[in-house]
């Protein structure tokens, strides 16, 4: 059992670390800041209001060495959440590893390093497909014999789920991501390696609310993965062909309303992966209550570890074997997932594998979530507190000053821009330019792996943004696709229709279809909201421009200048809109577009008032789940601005 | 901050303000009466009579199937003609959905450009329920954003009419395919599609099947008789490669054509789709038909914008 942490500077994770640690947790779960997981250094324009945020900034070996501190490497079981950057970090961790004279043979651990789900879901990505799976595969080649104990990648389906996945498609785009991933590692290693390579792939899976279905999933993806074994990979040794996952149970169905509610959702989805025996979690995460409303704090992560620890110690869970073994219905369900997986995979198969079906998996998920959040509109899907059972008494939980959430000193943005100045301004600046340029001819070289001169930069004191732009500079910038140009059109329903009368009219007032620009300022990768409100917008008759996550203020002004749009919608859930959003502002204003903004994501209440004070003319959280009606709200707020009537309501 | 009068707009323009280009681009989208009304405006500002010629942009026309990879190119183009020291502005026409009107208009996201570089411009657009075509708007969008860069781009998606009209509207029309789609090929062998400028097959770095693509378009050109017409292969993604290449041949391509010609002739050409669109099938017949319409026009002279000939044909009619 662990927490996944990670705050702030390498020191003050360090010390939560230590203290997690004497507190008798055995293992660490880093999580890093997004500038360091899409490289980027903290100084970098896309870093603004990123650094130390969402987890902690690691910027070159020195970072590294204060994180790790007083831990004992060869000891330790180290689970890294970091993906396109993930060869770079491995390479820090080893080199301090090396310089505090652990043999890298004894290194424990898992990088993330699922790259496709990045470009479906998790959106911290760098580098385009092709080259991303090589860094990949160069990963798997080197650490197979140099750091054998090391999971060099972990597959996430998890974050599919997030994405608006359904049991199926979670199933089948994650293994079909683990065949691509094999696929490539094969051209890397012998043959006798490979069934160990095949032995260390592990996964890291969702578990919803639905906790029945779910738990056949798991059993399903388990029969699966062996079947892949067998036949695509001809591996036979058992140990080998066991599915091994961990979890993290679903978050994207907890809710802002009622959030006290979101611990017994949190339980059921736990049941999913440890009610049976022959398809239990190796290891657990799960969320905390406030998920919805901002960063857990250490009180709200406790509550979450202590769902885990009444399952393990009070109830008789763990005393049986495998309760559902012979149940016809539970029998009946995975084949029916194993049936629809195994036809969703030959789609991706016809598309030539994972990599290549990105795109057609995308406007899948996108969707998928689509149907998802219409459902709940409609009254379809129930949840309890956010469409049905909506009166309540006020909450307890969140009458502190805190509004019960965790908060980041923007402080720390400013030290690590700092520190990091000062780090490249003292290193041996020749070591380093010549360790990059080892690094670019490698990189040019798809015969040659990767992890020998990143190895080399990590030990000259490269950092985490230069190691990533020589990269970029070789393999070009890359834009995931979005999912939303293909997305099928919204089934009609009464409301909707009625809004597109409205926008029919205003865009004739205004003499051109209503236009909106849906922009994701900075790194955020939360596309879900901006997805779903571009496909609505659209389907609600407007023209749509929206040029997926990570844009700097200056673009975002400038396309709403370029293309005459009518309101800017922007979209942030990661926590930086207090320094973003003004950025956009002022950008907007600096190019001379007078329009107006509306914003949503996760804004605490008192943030949102003072937006509104900036000038933002709406914002919108998760329970503003209509979307619909949101929709509705833009078209008024338009034909108010340009003075037109928006007609009957 | 007011509207600007449309005049100001279009001298702006016709001076090569670029800044002025994204508010001429509102005004020209605007279909009320009175929109309308100032774009003639406007217009007059950047005719070849206020320029004293043809306006001095390069116009091309970047048609082809969806996913053959027009934007990526454009990607790549942009930034070639930007080192060559080139102004751009690109017209992307996206389809709208038939049901709601609405539009996503996806192709910006794929054209990578520096926001802080102000000789790049682009503007997506959205087909408008009109089947296949380009919208009359961007048609006049075109040819007013050709008074003040140097390359005009308009990538549509190539199928059926609006072939036709990008051919009509631009200097240069850039066909594009990627490897493996018989279909080209088959379309020009049957003659049901006209015979373009320049060919571009896309996707080089896929290695065999781009090569394969590229002789398979060339042969059949040489046995239409075409074997003039390049077929550039090009690699969008980095490492790119044969992006200069395809921006000499669609230089060459305006050298070797009477631009003012192909110009006039797009000029009549639009009045005429115009004034259908506007008036429908029975006032053309008023006219005599097409052929009657287009001897009339032929006759008009030579430095009259789209929207004063479009006028005439009304006033010929007998519509006001
Ligand atoms: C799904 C999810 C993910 C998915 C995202 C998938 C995707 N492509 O979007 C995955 C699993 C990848 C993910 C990853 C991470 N996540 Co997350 N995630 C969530 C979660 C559970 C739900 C968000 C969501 O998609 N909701 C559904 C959509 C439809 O709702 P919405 O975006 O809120 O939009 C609604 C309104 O807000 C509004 N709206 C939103 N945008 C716009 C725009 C306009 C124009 C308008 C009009 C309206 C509007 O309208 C929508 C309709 O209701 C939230 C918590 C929660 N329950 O809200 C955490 C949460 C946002 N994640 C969080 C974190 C920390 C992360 C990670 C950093 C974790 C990590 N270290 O790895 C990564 C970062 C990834 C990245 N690149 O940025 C934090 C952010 C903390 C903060 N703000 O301080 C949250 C709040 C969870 C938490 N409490 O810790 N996450
Ligand atoms: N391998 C490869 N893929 C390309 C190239 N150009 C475009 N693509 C891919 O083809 C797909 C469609 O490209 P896009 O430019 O959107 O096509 P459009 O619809 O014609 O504008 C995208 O996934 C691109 O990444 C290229 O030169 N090589
Ligand atoms: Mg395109």
């Amino acid at each position: 059992m662990r927490t996944y942490a990670g705050h702030s500077n390498a020191r003050e994770s360090n010390a939560l670390y230590r203290k997690n640690l004497e507190k008798g947790q055995t293992g660490l779960s880093i999580a890093f800041d997004l500038p360091t997981q899409t490289g980027y250094d903290p100084d970098h324009e896309l870093a603004r209001g990123e650094v130390g945020k969402v987890g902690v900034s690691i910027a070159h070996k020195g970072d590294m060495h204060t994180l790790l501190d007083g831990i004992p490497l060869g000891e330790m079981n180290t689970s890294m959440t970091i993906n396109a950057t993930a060869a770079w970090l491995l390479a820090l961790y080893m080199t301090v590893a090396e310089e505090n004279g652990v043999d890298r043979k004894l290194l424990q651990g898992t990088t993330q390093n699922d790259i496709i789900k990045e470009f479906l879901s998790r959106g911290t990505y760098a580098f385009p497909p092709g080259p991303s799976m090589r860094l990949i595969a160069d990963m798997i080649a080197f650490t197979v014999d140099e750091v054998p104990k090391w999971n060099p990648i972990n597959i996430c389906s998890y974050h599919l789920q997030e994405a608006g996945a359904t049991p199926v498609q979670e199933i089948a785009y994650s293994l079909s991501t683990a065949q691509a991933v094999l696929d490539a590692a094969r051209e890397r290693v012998d043959e006798a390696t490979f069934p160990r390579v095949f032995g260390r792939i592990s996964f890291f899976v969702n578990a919803g609310i639905r906790f029945i279905e779910e738990h056949a999933k798991l059993r399903a993806m388990s029969a699966l993965w062996r079947e892949i074994g067998r036949e695509r990979y001809g591996v036979t040794d058992e140990r080998h062909l066991r599915f091994r996952y961990g979890v993290q149970v679903n978050s994207l169905g907890l809710t802002e309303s009622q959030p006290e509610n979101n611990v017994i959702r949190i339980v059921l989805e736990a049941l999913a992966v440890t009610l049976g025996r022959d398809a239990r979690a190796r290891a657990i995460q799960l969320p905390a209550w406030n998920e919805a409303l901002g960063l857990p704090r250490p009180w709200d992560q406790q509550w979450s570890l202590r769902i885990q620890q009444i399952l393990a110690y009070e109830t008789d869970l763990l005393e049986y074997p495998d309760i559902f073994e012979g149940s016809k219905v539970v029998e009946a369900l995975v084949e029916e997932l194993i049936e629809g997986a195994r036809r969703e995979m030959a789609v991706v198969e016809e598309h030539g594998g994972a990599v290549e079906a990105v795109g057609y998996m995308k406007t899948q998920l996108v969707e998928s979530h689509r149907a998802r959040v219409q459902r709940i509109e409609r009254g379809e899907l129930k949840v309890v507190g956010q469409n049905v059972f909506t009166s309540t008494e006020p909450s307890p939980l969140q009458q502190g000053d805190d509004g019960g959430i965790l908060t980041v000193d923007p402080e720390v943005e400013r030290e690590q821009v700092e520190a990091v100045r000062r780090w490249r301004s003292e290193r041996d600046q020749a070591a380093v330019d010549a360790a990059l340029a080892r690094l670019a001819e490698a990189a040019r070289d798809e015969s040659r792996n990767i992890m020998g001169p990143t190895l080399e930069a990590a030990r000259a004191g490269a950092t985490t943004g230069e190691w990533a732009a020589v990269l970029r500079e070789v393999f070009g910038e890359y834009r995931a696709p979005t999912g939303v140009a293909d997305a099928a059109a919204s089934p009609d329903d009464d409301s909707l229709e009625q809004l597109r009368e409205r926008v029919d009219r205003v865009s004739e007032a205004l003499g051109r279809r209503i236009k909106i620009l849906v922009g994701k300022p900075g790194l955020d990768g939360h596309s879900n909201g901006a997805e779903q409100i571009a496909v609505r917008a659209r389907d609600a008759g407007m023209d749509v421009v929206y040029e997926g996550i990570r844009l700097t203020p200056a673009r975002i002004a400038t396309t709403a200048v370029q293309e005459g749009v009518h309101v800017v919608g922007l979209s942030i859930l990661s926590g930086s809109h207090r320094e973003l959003i003004p950025a956009v502002l002022e950008a907007l204003r600096g190019a001379g577009a007078d329009v107006p903004v509306v914003v949503g994501g996760i804004i605490p209440a008192a943030d949102a008032e003072q937006l509104r004070e900036q000038g933002v003319a709406r914002v919108y959280t998760p329970k503003d789940f209509e979307i619909t009606r949101i929709m509705g709200d833009i078209v008024d707020l338009v034909a108010e601005r340009h003075g037109v009537a928006a007609g009957a309501a | 901050m007011p509207p600007e009068g449309a005049a100001t707009l279009g001298r702006r323009l016709r001076e090569r303000d670029r800044s002025a280009a994204p508010q001429a681009l509102n005004l020209i989208e605007d279909r009320t009466p009175a929109g309308r009304e100032r774009t003639r405006e406007l217009l007059a500002e950047v005719s070849p009579a206020a320029l004293g010629g043809e306006a001095p942009g390069h116009l091309v026309g970047l048609t082809g199937p969806p996913g053959a990879g027009k934007s990526t190119l454009l990607s790549a183009l942009v930034a070639e003609w930007r080192s060559r020291g080139r102004t751009v502005a690109v017209l992307a026409v996206d389809p709208s959905s038939k049901r709601s009107g609405g539009s996503l208009l996806g192709d910006r996201a794929r054209i990578a450009h520096d926001p802080a570089d102000d000789g790049v411009l682009i503007r997506s657009t959205a087909a408008g329920t009109r089947l296949g075509g380009l919208a009359a708007p961007t048609r006049e969008a075109a040819a007013a954003l050709a008074a003040a860069f140097d390359m005009v781009v308009v990538e549509t998606v190539g199928v059926g009419q609006s072939e036709t009209d990008v051919e009509e509207l631009c200097d240069t029309v850039a066909v594009v395919v990627q490897p493996g789609s018989g279909d080209t090929l088959q379309f020009l062998k049957a003659g049901i599609m006209e015979v373009p400028d320049v060919l571009v097959v896309t996707k080089a770095d896929l290695g065999e099947v781009a090569l394969r693509a590229r002789r398979d378009l060339a042969s059949a050109l040489r046995s239409l008789g075409r074997r003039d017409t390049p077929v550039v292969a090009v690699s969008s993604l980095p490492p790119t490669s044969g992006i200069d290449a395809l921006a000499d041949a669609i230089d060459a391509h305006r050298e070797r054509i009477d631009l003012p010609a192909r110009r006039l002739r797009s000029r009549r050409l639009s009045a005429l789709a115009d004034f259908t669109v506007e008036h429908g099938e029975s006032a053309l017949r008023a006219l005599g038909g097409r052929r009657a319409a287009e001897r009339l026009l032929a006759e008009q002279d030579p430095a009259l914008g789209v929207p004063e000939l479009t006028a005439l044909l009304a006033a010929r009619a007998g519509l006001r």
